[in-house]
């Protein structure tokens, strides 16, 4: 049976957005990761 | 003899007499003529703004036949377009330029970059609300993502018919950015949000990090939604080269050569798809319509996310960055930063705005990605 365009409609809304933030959250979660796991190590100073 | 002679003079003017029977190629003559107007005098994304005005008056001019089977740019449409190679290239040009550096410093901010898609789902239902069928309000929707690239990968393979208007509409509204948005921001939030300063501590972010965010974002999102991984992974692989920092010439290539070429080809393309009977209609005006009505909600849904965040954070956010979760990258993100000084000469949104946007840029390929796979999931596209 074919779905009406209301329930296409909100289910789009629903699923498509909800997945895309929660996509983004656990992106953004990953990216917290990597930073703590590998961070920037500060240059050793050159002595003269 | 005589008659020899006027059938061949017959021929030179017989372009004119189809012309003068065919108002919709005259208008759209005009229309190519505006889009090159606008590119070349208003600057106004010229870059596609003139091979599509080209493009538009090359397809009307009549007997033609540019598109017709093996056609000039009938060859490159087929070539670029219908395999949805074109959009993918200037997606690894696009990968090749970006710095993710200030999300990646910021990675909550990248939450806006998905706060800035939700023009592309409420323009959906609207597009369905006026009769759109459901892959025409996807593609329709997909204007929302202020994101080119995507909104032809989309189109193309969905609704192909609407390419012309929706690429249109898509370019048109991202070079208006810095027009569309400031009411919006000035509209949605109180003079004390505006003023409000944010402080910028630049967190440094390693190299490691910066060459696994691609491959993470790459394997991550295409497991999330492998249907959009093509635009996904053709993202990551730029931006992989440019920070490996060890295939500059090919990381120079994509973002000069090959999105050059390609941009070229696209633009023509995209205008070889706006003949008069295919554009002059009443749906590419309700196109133009939504896609108008889609940047503003992804401007207004932003705003309000920003000032989610900013109640949760007890103040220290400024809404106006919530405006730059979009795909027009670097627009956006000075447009809020042209607006923040307006009303506090001490506020510097820039760098955060650039997390937004940076996000904005991820955020609306994997907003198109979620989509298709959904789609897919429902058994809507294969």
């Amino acid at each position: 049976m074919e779905m009406d365009n209301t329930t296409f409609g909100l289910t789009m809304l629903i699923c498509g957005m909800g997945g895309t933030l929660l996509t983004l959250w656990i992106m953004s979660l990953v990216m917290t990761v990597l930073g703590r796991l590998f961070p920037e190590k500060a240059e050793p100073k050159k002595e003269g | 003899m005589l008659e020899a002679i006027l059938n061949g003079l017959g021929g030179l003017v017989a372009g004119f007499q189809a012309l003068a029977l065919d108002w919709r190629s005259i208008i759209m003559l005009v229309i190519g003529g505006i889009l090159l107007y606008l590119g070349i005098k208003k600057d106004c994304e010229p870059l596609l703004l003139v091979p599509i005005g080209f493009g538009c008056i090359l397809v009307n001019v009549p007997l033609s036949d540019l598109m017709a089977k093996e056609g000039f740019l009938r060859v490159i449409y087929d070539a670029g377009v219908d395999t949805e190679l074109f959009p993918l290239l200037i997606f690894i040009g696009i990968g090749a330029m970006t710095d993710f550096g200030p999300v990646l410093a910021q990675p909550s901010t990248f939450l806006l970059g998905a706060a800035g898609q939700f023009g592309i789902f409420l323009t959906l239902l609207m597009a369905l609300f006026f009769g759109f069928t459901k892959l025409e309000a996807v593609s329709i929707g997909i204007i929302g993502a202020c994101d080119g690239p995507t909104a032809i990968y989309v189109t193309s393979k969905y609704a192909p018919h609407l390419l012309g208007a929706v690429s249109v509409a898509a370019y048109s509204y991202m070079a208006l950015v810095p027009v569309i948005q400031p009411p919006i921001m000035r509209a949605m939030t109180t003079q004390a949000e505006r003023a409000t300063v944010m402080k910028y501590k630049a967190r440094p972010v390693s190299k490691t990090t910066k060459i696994l965010f691609p491959l993470v974002i790459t394997i991550l999102g295409g497991l999330i939604a492998p249907k959009g991984l093509p635009l996904l992974g053709s993202l990551m692989l730029g931006n992989l080269m440019r920070e490996s920092g060890v295939v500059s010439r090919l990381t120079k290539a994509s973002e000069n050569e090959i999105a050059n070429v390609v941009t070229l080809f696209l633009g023509l393309c995209i205008g070889a798809t706006m003949s008069g009977a295919a554009f002059l209609k009443p749906q590419t005006l309700i196109v133009l319509g939504l896609g108008f009505v889609a940047i503003c909600l992804d401007t207004v849904c932003g705003i309000l996310f920003a000032k989610g965040m900013r109640v949760l954070s007890g103040g220290k956010i400024n809404p106006l960055i919530g405006a730059a979760g979009i795909s027009a990258f670097p627009m956006a993100a000075r447009v809020v930063q042209r607006e923040g000084i307006k009303y506090n000469k001490k506020s510097y949104l820039l760098m955060h705005a650039m997390g937004a946007n940076a996000g904005g840029q991820v955020g609306s390929v994997i907003a198109a990605a979620v989509m298709l796979s959904v789609l897919a999931g429902m058994g809507i596209i294969s």
